[in-house]
This record gives structure tokens, sequence and C-alpha cells, in this order.
């Protein structure tokens, strides 16, 4: 009775806020009729305008970033435990939807906010993007019935739909992540718009229809970015969640638990974040074909600096993922036989960040200049370019992918008869990629800058190409094979936790810095070199307080995010929580699953 | 050298190590600023290979803890509480104290250009912008070596006579002239940038990222187009550099 209580509220709660953004939507055509006895903008109290909007936005997309990302992999996590009979997984997957479901409302209204920062602070603005997007909005609209429905349905329905009607669950799990993807790639539409402007005159209107807004130069770069940042960004605040409860748990059985959800979390983000590299690149070099000066303003300009912090930020990602998984080898009986391989990789680690935080542009005093020549070093400059960049983050994915191979096969031993080869083959396919990876990256300096472009791209196909070999082989090769003893899951250092804590807070941090770098590049314009910015607030903010305001917003976040998942654990203490499955005791990637 | 197998030991050492061969190791010699972000990874380093394994902790943080809790380390405890705080007053002293030299500044490597400019009353769209000389490849050797007097009769002095941006005014600026042969300058951009830099020069350069240190003349009011366009042909033909081309995308 008291769940049922609990639905009908939160449902209330979500249709109140849905009913309120379709009235303000539905309002919107005729405030874009009014626009010009509008004021073009309104201030906002104490804060300012853009402020306000740059605080709403960011929660509302971080939010929006976990919900979409999380069910993605929760799916599939109900999925192998369903083929696989396995209550555990069923459980995760559980585990991992209640974190979605009590971050949906936050998700909503924030996004309702947003609307109403833009209609009341910015008329004029919204006004020339209602113009061009109206249509979408109903289709937002819709797909957002279509999610909120599905979602509610598939959290609710998990014991219902059970047993033979599992698949029907199931489905719901897919229907909600497709409806998720379409309403990010709508939202997507709207803002790569502002930065790529496509399919409209010179006055503003749309030339023909409004798929050709849509589809401008950014757009599937971003889809693409994001998606991938999604999944990353809902396994680092997954596995956060996990550490925070490892920490408090009073059991070993819920230490046991929370351990392996912490690990498959943190797995979870580092098979996404090996790719996001090479997608995050693919967009900044649709921004520089696109136009030179926001290309130029992004990676050699004022926001270069950006890029230092997000490569240190990064290498703190690389490095920290790493240093769980080399933890968490402790665990694993029969690992000892890998920790010699670990101070090779940490070097290769090391190494790629400094080469990739290496500044361009080297802050110098001019006794130093002075005694370099000038303000580029002979040495330290030649890892300022983006060959030197390319080739560390290449071979830094390498080292993260050999780091989850050896903890994959850490308690086991192949029978196979092929295993000398297999392995031979495989250690084959990390050396050429590696050689691959540094052919380009030297080369890339003896010819012109749009061939180095291209060069990137076989970089990548080679990473990519070694992960999809030794994977293949890795699968079969370790199938049926002996174990050297289970994972004590719940033994883990607790140091550990606090390395899942500080990537969930670092891969916050970062989105709402690079956001803030694909948002500044526009300097004075709300639509690149189509609607000016006129309003007081027309100046880009100096990296200084932009690092201020993204690090109070993250605090924010991280604060609401611990209040929300707070809530949520109080259903468990009225004791309402799914049922609670045994500890895991087989080994991560034991089972062909994780 | 039972000694040596100490982690707290290995860690002082590796780090020693790694301090000598940036400030020594590299010539000419690197910037503290980028010494002390390779000390910052190679700390985090060391602290993660040490922490990565508990034996090998528990090893590095035993002296630590000893020095703090154990009676007959009374006195190195008492140096070490005396020491640390003057070490960071002094470091805290030395970086904020002032100094008769500017502060090193955080400079934007490449200004972003404007989407166009307007060259003695005709506007030119920047993007996209080719470098009309070089459809006519027959002539090129030619505009090159008329790019070269130009270059050697006005660049020269501060960008050196072998591009480098050593010429005899350079010693004079800060910051230096740009050096044409380092691959991160003219190799990274189109030949509509290089246009773009020449005829505004320092007065030229946008509001962001100001205030501007350049003292690159405005070349608009005394090289015509054909000229500027001339002395590009010329510096990527002596530096064997070549522009950045157009992408489609």
């Amino acid at each position: 009775m008291k769940r049922h209580w609990r639905f009908a509220r939160a449902w209330a709660g979500i249709m109140l806020l849905t009913a309120v953004a379709l009235a303000v939507l539905l309002g919107a055509p005729v405030e874009a009729q009014d626009a010009a006895k509008e004021p073009a903008y309104r201030a906002f109290p104490l804060l300012g305008s853009r402020l306000a909007v740059w605080v709403i936005a960011q929660l509302h997309l971080d939010f929006a970033a976990f919900i979409l990302g999380v069910p993605m992999f929760a799916v599939i996590i109900e999925i192998i435990g369903w083929k696989n009979r396995d209550a555990r997984y069923d459980w995760l997957a559980h585990e991992f939807i209640k974190l979605v479901f009590a971050a949906f409302s936050a998700t909503a209204l924030f996004g309702a906010l947003l609307l109403f920062v833009f209609i009341g602070f910015y008329p004029k603005f919204f006004a020339f993007m209602t113009n061009i997007f109206h249509t979408t909005y109903w289709i937002y609209a819709l797909l957002f019935f279509g999610e909120t429905f599905t979602i509610y349905l598939y959290y609710y329905g998990w014991d219902w739909l059970s047993g033979s009607r599992k698949w029907i669950h199931v489905t719901l799990g897919v229907l909600a992540n497709i409806f998720g993807t379409a309403i990010l790639f709508i939202a997507d539409a709207w803002l790569t718009f502002m930065t790529s402007p496509a399919g409209i005159a010179e006055t503003g209107a749309l030339k023909g229809s409004v798929w050709a807004a849509v589809d401008n130069a950014t757009w599937m770069p971003i889809n693409v970015h994001r998606l991938i940042a999604n999944i990353v960004f809902g396994g680092t605040i997954a596995a956060a969640y996990a550490a925070f409860r490892f920490l408090g748990a009073k059991t070993d059985e819920e230490r046991a638990r929370y351990d392996w959800m912490g690990y498959v979390g943190n797995f979870v983000a580092i098979s996404a974040f090996i790719v996001l590299p090479f997608a995050g690149y693919w967009l900044g070099r649709e921004i520089y074909a696109f136009d030179q000066t926001m290309g130029i303003t992004m990676m050699g300009g004022f926001m270069s600096w950006l890029w230092i912090i997000q490569a240190t930020l990064i290498g703190v990602l690389f490095i920290g993922s790493n240093y769980y998984l080399w933890l968490g080898m402790e665990r694993i009986p029969g690992s000892e036989r890998y920790r010699k391989y670990v101070p090779y990789m940490l070097i290769i680690l090391a190494v790629g960040f400094m080469v990739w935080a290496t500044p361009r542009s080297l802050i110098v005093t001019l006794e130093e200049a002075r005694a370099m020549g000038g303000t580029h070093h002979p040495i330290l400059g030649i890892f300022g370019v983006m060959s030197a960049k390319n080739t560390a983050v290449n071979l830094m994915i390498l080292t993260t992918f050999l780091s989850y191979v050896l903890y994959r096969r850490a308690n086991r031993l192949s029978i196979k008869p092929w295993v000398m080869a297999g392995m031979a083959v495989q250690w084959g396919a990390f050396f050429v990629a590696a050689a691959i990876v540094l052919f380009y990256g030297v080369y890339g300096y003896f010819v012109e800058s749009i061939v180095r472009i291209g060069f990137s791209v076989y970089q990548v196909l080679a990473v990519l190409g070694a992960i999809a070999l030794v994977m293949t082989i890795d699968i079969p090769m370790f199938r049926g094979a002996r174990s050297t003893g289970e994972i004590r899951w719940g033994t883990i250092a607790p140091r550990s936790q606090y390395v899942l804590i500080l990537l969930a807070v670092t891969f916050t941090w970062l989105m709402g810095l690079m956001g803030f770098a694909r948002s500044g590049i526009r300097q004075h314009w709300h639509v690149y070199g189509v609607l000016r910015d006129t309003s007081v607030d027309a100046v880009t903010p100096a990296l200084g307080y932009a690092a201020n305001v993204i690090t109070l917003v993250t605090a924010v976040f991280l604060a609401l995010v611990m209040f929300i998942f707070w809530l949520g654990g109080l259903a468990e203490k009225g004791g309402t929580a799914h049922a609670p499955v045994p500890a895991p005791h087989i080994a991560g990637g034991s089972g062909e699953a994780h | 050298m039972r000694f040596l197998r100490s982690r707290f030991l290995q860690a002082v050492i590796v780090l020693v190590v790694a301090f000598c061969v940036f400030r020594f190791g590299i010539r000419p010699p690197a910037p503290w600023s980028v010494i002390k972000l390779y000390m910052a990874v190679v700390a985090l380093a060391v602290l993660v290979h040490i922490s990565s394994d508990s034996d090998s902790w528990r090893d590095f943080l035993r002296p630590i803890r000893d020095t703090l809790t154990r009676p007959e380390r009374r006195f190195v405890r008492a140096v070490l509480v005396v020491l640390i705080p003057v070490l960071l007053g002094y470091y805290a002293y030395s970086v904020a104290a002032a100094r008769p030299e500017a502060p090193p500044q955080l400079r934007a490597i490449h200004p972003a250009p404007p989407p166009s400019l307007s060259f003695r009353g005709k506007e030119m769209n920047l993007q996209g912008l080719e470098n009309p000389l070089r459809k006519d490849q027959a002539s090129l050797a030619r505009h090159a070596a008329a790019g070269g007097a130009i270059y050697i009769q006005n660049c020269f002095y501060c960008h050196g006579d072998n591009l480098d941006g050593k010429g005899h005014f350079a010693p004079a600026f800060n910051p230096p002239p740009a050096n044409f042969e380092d691959p991160g300058t003219i190799a990274q951009l189109p030949e509509a940038y290089l246009f773009w830099r020449i005829a505004k020069g320092g007065p030229g350069l946008p509001r962001e990222s100001t205030p501007w240190d350049s003292a690159m003349p405005a070349w608009e009011d005394r090289l015509t187009e054909e000229q500027i366009w001339q002395v590009i042909v010329y510096v990527y033909e002596a530096t064997g550099q070549r522009p950045r081309r157009w992408q489609e995308h």
C-alpha cells in the first residue's frame, strides 16, 4: 500500500512538471509572435541571467546524463542475469535503476526550470529558437511522456514482470533507452544549432524543413560524444554510490555486494571511456571545419588553457581507473603473477600524462624565455602539438585495456591447447597497435596539418582493432578456464573506494569545464554568426571565474545526488527494498558477463 | 644496503632523480611551470605504485608512523615540526614576493581571427580564403622570390634571416617574435590566418585575451594585398612548412 502511495505521488509530480512544461510550450508560439514588443532580456535577481541559466543548465545536464546513461547498461546487466538465470545480476540492474529513478524527478525539475529561465529572461532568443524548432518541441514532449511512462513501468513492474514475463520487462527497458536517446538527440539539435547553425536564411527564418537545422555540422558528433559520455558518467556516479555504501557497510555480505557493484560501475565507465576521446576529437574537428574562428578560439586561443586542465583531469581518470583495477587484483588469488607488469604500465601512463599535459604555449618568465631562445622550448615544444597528444592518449588507452585484460584473467588459467599461440597473437596485437600509434605520431611532424589530422584515424583504428582482436581471442581462450580461487569480494582496500568517488567528482567537473568550452567558443553570439548576444552578459567569462562556477555547480550536483540517494535509501530502511540476494562470489569477468 | 629496500626511501630517491632529470637533463632548461607539472605527475605515480599493493603501502607508511609516534624519534619530530612550516613559508614567500620583472603570463598561442576583415576598403571573408597566387603554379617561384625580397626589407629584423624568430630586434621583445621554423606556428595555420596577422598586426588583435603584448606592425598601409600573399608564399617555401588546408565537413 505504501509503495502504491509513493508511486502515485512520484507519478503525480512528474506529470505536473510535464503539464507545466507543455503549457509553456503551447504558449511559446504566441510568445514568439509578440516577441517584437517584448524586451530582449530581463535581469535575473542577484545572480544575473547568464549565471542563472548556466548553473541550471549544467545541473539539468548532469542529472540528464546520469538518467540517460545508467539505463543503457542496467538493461544489458538485466539481460545477462535473465539469460544466465543469475539473480545477482537482476539485483544489480535493479539497484542501478533505483538510482536513476531517484534522480528522474530532479532532471525534470531542472529541465522545467531551464525552460522558465529562457522564456522569462531571454525572451527574444527563445522566440528565435521557437520559430525554427517548434516542431521538435512537440516531439520532445511526446518522447518525454514515453520515457516517463516506460521508466516508471520498468521500475515498478520489476517483480510483476518477472519469470515468464521477463521479456516484457526487458523490452520496456530497451524502449526506455530508445526514448531517452531520442530525447537526447533532439536537445542536441537545439544546442548544436547555436554553435553551427544550418538551414536558415540570413533573416534567421527556416529555408526548408526543420531537418536542415537539426542535421547541422556538429549535431551527430555531439550525439555520439554525449551518448558515450553519459555511459561513462552513469558508471562513475553509480560506482561512487556503491563506494559510499561499501564504506558504510555493516556486514561482510553488504560489503561484498557493493564492492561488486562498484566494480561493475567502474568497468562500464572504463569501457565507454576508452572510446570517448575519439568521439571528442571528431567533434573538435567538425567545429574547426565549420568555422576557423571557433576552432582556433577553442584549441589555440583563450580556451586553449582549458585543455591543459582537461589533460590533467583525464590523466587523473586514467591513472585512477587503472589504480582501482590494480588494487582490485589484491582480492583475486592468482593475480600475483601479473603484478610485475604494474610498474611498466604506470610508467607509460605517467609519461603519457606528462606529454598530454605539456602546454603548447608555456608559462615562462622573460628570463626563461631568453634561455629557451623564444617562448617555445625546442624539446618540450614537440609535446605541445596534436601528434604528441594523440600518440600519448592512444598509448594510455591501450595500457588501460591491458590492465583490464590482466584483471580479467587474474584468477584463471586457460586449459585450451592453443593458449600459447593465442597469447602470442594477443601480445602481437598490442605491440603492432603501439607501433602504428608511435609511427603515425612521429610521422605526423613531417607532413602538412591536413594529412596529420587524418593520421589520428589510423591511430584510433589500430587501437580499436587491437582491442577487438584481443577480446575475440580472450573470450574463447578463457571459457571453462581453471580457477586459481574465487574473488574475495568485499576485501578490497578501502582506499579503492575513495578512488571511485574521486573518479565521479573528476568526471562531473570535466563535463562542466568542457561544456563551458563548447558553449563559450560562440563568444558574443547566442546563435553563432546569426543572433548576437546584446545583453550585459555578452562577455565570455575568464577561465578562473568559469572554473569557480563549475566547481560550485559540481559541488551542488554531488550534494543533491547524495540527498536523492539518501532519499532512495529510506525505502530500504522501511523494509520495502527489492529482495536482497546472496553476495557475489564469482570472479569479475569470469562469467562471460563482465 | 638493506635500508635501500625501504619503500619510503625508494620513493624519495625516485622523486630526487626525476627532479634532477627535469631540472638538469633538459637543455635549454625547462620552465619551472613545466617542472612542477611533471613532478606532480611523478609524485602521483610514485604514490599509486606504492599504494597499489597493501604490503608495500604499509612498508611506506611505517617510517612516517614511527616518526610521528615513537618516543625515541622525538628529536626528528621536533625538527620536522619546525622545518616543514619554515619550508612552506619560504615557498609561499618566494611565490608571493614582488620581483623586478613582470610575472609570467598565460598566453593565447593563436588569437582567434575574425570571420572577415576589411583590407584597404575591400571586404575579405577569411573562412575558406585561399592564397590566390597558388592558382598559377608556374609563377609561384617568382612570387616566392618577390616575397623573399619583401621579407628581407621588412620582416627579418625581428623574425630573423633563418625565419626562426631570432632577428636583431628580437632580444628586446617579450614575447619574442614568432618562430616560423617551429612546427607549432605557421604549419598549424591556413594562409588566410597569416594574411590577417600580417595585415592587421598587433593593433588588430581581437578583444579577447587582452592585453596583448605584440610589437607586430599592421602592414596593411605599407604592403599591397599581392605583396602580403607573396611574403606568405615565401615563409612557407623557405621553411619547408606547408599551410593548413581547409577541411571539408
